[in-house]
């Protein structure tokens, strides 16, 4: 069906829109005009995402609370953002007398550096990804693992106690919640073969009675996927994962005492590395930018990543608004203890399927273990206190 | 030597003096991120990814990390009064220019020792792979286990004793 040359123009528009722009230039600067503009579009996009993002969340949080949300802004208040960027724009920017200045400006603006840098590898369309790296995911992880620091940065520069504190939690956190962040993506590399993003893709976007072979749709997958998410929402520091600024204890941990743009920035690296991670997600298992069935395949393959990416956000804002916060103690115990045997589990169980060849077998085989580890496991840890109540060593 | 090459060899050694000449430690941890960085795009430079990426997730992901809490856990990251800097500090600088020229020599002289690699070589991740699962799974095996040993050694360490526990 993308044969059609109608809805083969509407699925390649901003390539073809990218390749005419560049021709206008001379043939000596292309190469370079062609990168610069795709970093432009990548560094304009998600900002204008972000300023939707926020309108929903804020509306989307009111409902959920029983109340309006921001309604004063233009037409159902829909101009917040706008008027919430220029506030923030206006805003003095004060640095406390005791800071470190240089690593306190620095911080904000590395987050974000780092955070824009993971899209060059996505595959955001049919020859949609900036790059197409061999080690893409490896790339990804890489510069994922870089905005620790920048955390780390924030809040040892400001030299206030909450902001610390939070640094701290975060770091310990984001730690913590990259292991199988980075192992129930190892599944889907051994299946596919490659650390391509792109291939990964390819390998998803094929078709058996008109049903998508995404990985979600395999037991591994599932359970893959799913390690995938509660990870993410750690690594971004979504509730109920948000310990690190906890209002009620740390004030706003570690951007306790940034104001103004700085602020802004911060904010807009938390929620474009949310961006980032549900892409990756929806590469990883679900089958990034192909359609869902095999007859929407003639709407555009842009369209069903930025739906899956949206999609994801809106998962991310409704748990916001329905689970409590967790305790520190449960959150590296439920990391380490539960995860993390988990994904190692499935690892196992991915190796299975891979050798199993195909057939139902591998099915109820794969599907058997997953259950019977993962009752298994919650059993015990329940049993042995874990996630219960606290057990306090030094209160009682 | 392209003209990045002479950027990121700057920015590398600048990081490492800062990371030696700064008076805070904090200071100093984060200098050394920027050597390693330095470090990884010089990889990149070279067309080595799998290097390059590995650089960035292990030391700027971890080492480093791990580096800002000793730092931050062990004791208090304030710098005393009379500096940071040892007294004998001629010494360490002799140190490490003898350690500095011998690995300078090494890497000079390696051409001759290997006139059959003067070409680039071109080797993917997907070939680092195959190599470390198949051809050389035994160590890795071995240093895999060697890492475990070490985890279980530390967590036995951090463990509380089952006597003062409630």
């Amino acid at each position: 069906m993308i044969d059609h040359p109608i809805v083969y123009q509407a699925d390649q528009i901003f390539v073809l829109l990218k390749h005419w722009l560049i021709g206008q230039l001379p043939s000596s600067v292309q190469p370079a005009a062609g990168v610069l503009l795709s970093v432009v579009v990548i560094i304009c996009l998600f900002p204008a995402l972000f300023a939707v993002t926020t309108i929903i969340e804020r509306k989307g949080l009111g409902r959920m609370q029983n109340r309006l949300g921001p309604n004063r802004t233009g037409p159902f208040g829909i101009l917040q953002p706008i008027a919430d960027g220029i506030k923030s724009l206006t805003k003095e920017d004060i640095v406390p007398t005791s800071a470190d200045g240089v690593v306190h400006f620095l911080a904000p603006v590395l987050l974000v550096v780092v955070v824009f840098m993971g899209f060059a590898v996505l595959p955001m369309g049919r020859n949609m990804a900036l790059t197409d790296m061999d080690a893409g995911l490896l790339f990804f992880f890489a510069i994922g693992a870089s905005t620790e620091l920048s955390v780390f940065m924030a809040g040892w520069s400001s030299r206030n106690k909450y902001s610390l504190l939070g640094a701290m939690r975060a770091v310990a956190q984001m730690i913590s919640y990259e292991v199988p962040l980075l192992l129930s993506s190892v599944a889907v590399v051994m299946i596919t073969g490659s650390l391509s993003l792109n291939k990964i893709v390819e390998a998803q976007n094929h078709y058996t009675w008109g049903l998508p072979h995404w990985y979600i749709f395999t037991p591994w997958g599932l359970a893959g996927f799913l390690i995938f998410c509660i990870a993410a929402t750690a690594e971004t520091n979504r509730s109920p994962f948000d310990l690190p600024e906890g209002e009620s204890e740390l004030v706003a941990g570690y951007h306790t005492e940034y104001s103004g743009f700085k602020f802004a920035l911060f904010f807009l690296g938390e929620y474009v590395g949310m961006f980032s991670i549900s892409g990756l997600g929806a590469t990883l298992f679900l089958g990034g930018w192909s359609a869902p069935l095999q007859i929407l395949n003639f709407i555009p393959s842009w369209f069903w990543f930025f739906s899956k990416l949206m999609a994801a956000i809106c998962v991310f804002i409704w748990m916001r608004g329905t689970f409590p916060r967790l305790r520190q103690d449960q959150l590296m115990n439920f990391a380490w203890k539960f995860c993390l045997p988990l994904v190692l589990t499935n690892l196992f169980v991915t190796a299975l399927w891979r050798f199993l060849g195909e057939g139902w077998l591998r099915w109820a085989l794969c599907t058997a273990i997953l259950v019977v580890v993962y009752v298994a496991m919650a059993r015990a840890e329940m049993r042995s206190g874990h996630f219960g109540s606290r057990r306090y060593r030094y209160a009682e | 030597m392209t003209f990045a090459f002479y950027v990121i060899a700057a920015l590398t050694v600048a990081g490492g003096l800062a990371a030696v000449l700064l008076r805070n430690t904090v200071h100093c941890a984060l200098a050394v991120t920027i050597a390693f960085a330095g470090l990884a795009m010089l990889f990149l430079d070279l067309d080595a990814q799998f290097a390059g990426f590995a650089q960035i997730l292990v030391y700027i992901g971890a080492v480093a990390i791990l580096i800002v809490f000793a730092i931050l856990l062990t004791r208090n990251s304030e710098t005393p009064r009379d500096g940071v800097f040892s007294r004998n500090w001629f010494a360490g600088l002799f140190v490490a220019a003898a350690i500095f020229a011998v690995l300078g020599w090494a890497v000079l002289h390696s051409i001759a020792v290997l006139p059959n690699h003067a070409a680039v070589p071109a080797v993917t991740v997907a070939q680092i792979g195959q190599a470390l699962v198949g051809r050389y799974v035994l160590p890795l095996e071995i240093v895999a286990l060697l890492l475990t040993a070490a985890m279980i050694g530390a967590v036995i360490i951090a463990l509380d004793e089952k006597g003062r526990t409630k």
